[in-house]
């Protein structure tokens, strides 16, 4: 039933490929990871998510599944056997780890990429105040939803934790551009010792990119035009 | 657990809440339905769904949870020994259903709301044409997801997808009349249409799927058509 192969397409960069890779190394489950070029699309990419077109996509036994926090759930339900339980066993606890994921993804993750596009400095602070309310709701998420424990799954990264903390680079690259802490012990302590804690996983510390080498592919990306 | 107390805040017109609607029924559980009013957000509302302030919210022996598929998949897990099971069985078939399931929110049903709303001809012929394409793509899935059974579940009886999308029948109706556009047709959907109609005729559909008169007068108070 789990056995077969698989491969995982992807980006080193991508945060939504990040989420299924440590879903994977929590699961113990090897994979082939094929790197997609940026700007380019391969074949098997367009043949394998001919919706989208849009990394992540893993393979299992030649089988596409995509969109990254949909594959986490397969992961976690395909290899329920193996490792610890992604989603949280509660469906209570079910529905807050996918309602504050899809927060995550829908509004607070938008906010991040507007800073990175933003131009002029009155569009920054906007974005800004945005961040920071949405680093306050999720500092109070993190509270419900870990009840005391170190992680928002509880003992062990779960759905939540892989949700929002693929970003973390992402979002240290954000604060250097921007000059400004977004997460900091004063207004998110409890975020702040999440993250450290998340980012020194062992299914996370090989996956995780160097700020300092996406902070170049950033400014690539990010490139204004010449003025 | 499953016993106590549970209240649905909604409204006959929303899609969303239609689908929390469906699945209760499903299961068979009775529930207090809490209607809004148009145009105003309760208190109970808006302590129960602070974050965004939407429609609907199932609240379980005072616990709410929202979001329209994950309130769907909440009652598919809080009551999993009663009634049929809504998400399908194998990790594979659910995936799938998951991705189209997110599909016709991001993609489908924003294309069929901005008919509603498109400034003039062009936009609407280009909304339109959105939708004939992500319509297509939905009948190709059908064909996928069912194997040969009647609904998108895979099985006999209805599921998580065919919520999903059978929650938006009511408006596709009016939309094809605003438009004057049929996008569910025998001859282009064929497998769409005949299960929009056995979707429609489910006993857990009927009794709360709005009349079509009733939902395009209310449709017209909330997206005004312009004078042409």
């Amino acid at each position: 039933m789990s056995s077969g192969e698989v491969k995982l397409i992807g980006a080193w960069a991508s945060p939504f490929v990040m989420r299924p890779r440590v879903a994977l190394n929590l699961k113990s489950v090897p994979y082939e990871f094929l790197q997609e070029t940026f700007g380019s699309k391969s074949e098997l990419l367009l043949k394998s998510n001919p919706v989208h077109k849009k990394i992540p996509v893993l393979l299992h036994a030649d089988k596409p599944v995509c969109e990254s926090n949909i594959i986490v759930e397969y992961i976690d339900e395909t290899w329920s056997s193996s490792g610890p339980s992604i989603l949280p066993s509660h469906p209570y606890d079910r529905a807050m780890a996918r309602f504050w994921a899809a927060y995550i993804d829908e509004k607070w993750f938008v906010a991040l990429r507007n800073f990175l596009k933003a131009e002029g400095e009155e569009d920054k602070k906007a974005v800004i105040a945005q961040m920071e309310e949405g680093n306050a709701l999720l500092e109070k998420a993190f509270i419900d939803c870990s009840k005391g424990k170190p992680f928002f799954n509880g003992d062990n990264i779960g759905y939540l934790d892989i949700s929002l903390g693929s970003f973390l680079a992402w979002l240290r690259v954000t604060e250097l551009a921007a000059s400004h802490k977004l997460l900091d012990e004063a207004k998110t302590p409890s975020l702040c010792k999440w993250a450290e804690l998340f980012c020194n996983d062992p299914a996370v510390k090989p996956v995780m990119p160097e700020t300092a080498k996406l902070a170049e592919f950033a400014k690539k990306i990010f490139a204004k035009p010449q003025a | 657990m499953a016993t106590d107390d549970v209240k649905l805040i909604g409204s006959w017109a929303s899609v969303f809440v239609m689908r929390a609607r469906i699945a209760l029924h499903l299961k068979s559980i009775s529930y207090e339905f809490l209607q809004e009013t148009f145009g105003s957000k309760s208190e109970l509302l808006l302590k129960s769904n602070p974050v965004h302030k939407k429609i609907p919210v199932l609240i379980h022996a005072d616990k709410p949870v929202c979001e329209s598929n994950i309130i769907v998949q909440y009652i598919d897990e809080a009551w999993n020994s009663s009634g049929p099971s809504i998400l399908p069985s194998h990790p594979y078939d659910k995936a799938i259903a998951r991705f189209w399931a997110a599909y016709i929110d991001d993609k489908w049903f924003i294309s069929l709301r901005s008919i509603l709303t498109s400034q003039g001809e062009e936009e609407k012929k280009t909304a339109i044409a959105e939708v004939e394409e992500s319509t297509e793509l939905l009948e190709k899935a059908f064909v996928d997801c069912s194997k040969g059974k009647p609904f998108f579940n895979g099985t006999d009886h209805i599921g998580y997808l065919d919520i999903a999308l059978g929650s938006f029948l009511g408006w596709l109706r009016v939309v094809e009349l605003d438009a004057g556009h049929k996008f569910l047709d025998e001859s282009k959907t064929p497998s769409l249409s005949k299960w929009a109609e056995r979707f429609c005729n489910d006993p857990a559909v009927k009794p709360i799927m709005p009349e079509i008169t009733k939902l395009d007068e209310f449709a017209r108070k909330v997206f005004p058509r312009q004078q042409s």
